[in-house]
């Protein structure tokens, strides 16, 4: 069965879209590859795609994030060059979530201890505090 | 290797570190794939048949709105594979297949009603937090068989 997975680059990754793109052109595997401004896009029988995404993920273990994705590449149900433009309602996850990748990705590659974070508790509003907003909504 | 379903159902991050753990991640797109990569399009252009929200009737009522139901018909099956789950607090800025409000509060209360395993976060807003973050996940998956 054909898949599609997303390779997605951390903001700051050295490794481009390009250069994932031409390692992919330059490989032995039969896979068609289209790239984009996060990441590529990386079409192919399963086994094969799941062994290239394999072999790009080591380029960088902590920046390089993948996703499935169910269409096809340039599919014209969700191609936005047959739907007269704007972007397709995944991107906006992607979107919002590479934001967070390069956090991500130091916590990947850190092999250090982890502090538990003290949760900020909220303090219940004291009577005296209360009769002051009171008094400053009712003048 | 466990299934693990992650929250929200189409997230990068989450099904990443799923799989990068060594445990699949049940997630949206491989139902859309199904359905729309399948060789016999009976209901062009997404192959969505009338049987999609029959299928959603399993999780919720005739009544409820059938966008919710649709969603379910993706998502219903996912829960029912599910041998463990990661919750991500809901950000306020999901879309598309996990957009809708209701499915969400519906999703989560599946699974947690299911009895598997559950681990329940929120979405890192520093460093420290994203290593705690990353960190709880590799523990959490770390402990499945």
């Amino acid at each position: 069965m054909k898949v599609t997975k997303y390779v997605i680059t951390s903001s700051e990754s050295d490794i481009l879209p390009s250069d994932i793109a031409m390692k992919i052109y330059g490989s032995k595997y039969d896979v068609s590859v289209k790239e984009t401004c996060f990441g590529v896009m990386v079409n192919g029988e399963e086994e094969v795609v799941n062994a290239l995404v394999k072999d790009i993920r080591a380029l960088d273990p902590a920046g390089i994030f993948i996703k499935d994705r169910g269409f096809p590449p340039g599919d014209p149900r969700r191609c936005r060059g047959h739907r007269g433009g704007g972007a397709r309602p995944g991107f906006y996850m992607i979107e919002s979530e590479s934001k967070m990748l390069p956090m991500i990705s130091r916590a990947l590659a850190s092999s250090g201890e982890v502090f538990p974070i003290p949760e900020k508790k909220k303090k219940p509003l004291l009577p005296s505090r209360l009769e002051e907003i009171v008094k400053e909504g009712l003048s | 290797m466990s299934k693990v379903i992650v929250y929200p159902p189409t997230s990068m991050i989450l099904s990443d570190l799923v799989e990068r753990m060594g445990h699949k991640a049940l997630v949206v797109p491989e139902r859309v794939r199904e359905l729309v990569t399948a060789n016999d399009v009976q209901s062009p252009p997404l192959n969505v048949t009338p049987e999609e929200p029959k299928k959603g009737l399993r999780y919720a009522a005739v009544d409820v709105p059938s966008g919710v139901r649709g969603r379910m018909a993706l998502i219903g099956p996912l829960i029912e594979e599910a041998e463990a789950a990661i919750i991500v607090e809901d950000p306020g800025w999901l879309t598309g297949c996990a957009g809708c409000s209701r499915t969400n509060e519906l999703v989560r209360l599946l699974i947690r009603t299911k009895g598997i395993p559950v681990l329940d976060l929120s979405y890192p807003t520093d460093d420290a937090q994203a290593k705690l973050f990353v960190h709880k996940i590799k523990a959490f998956l770390g402990g499945l068989k």
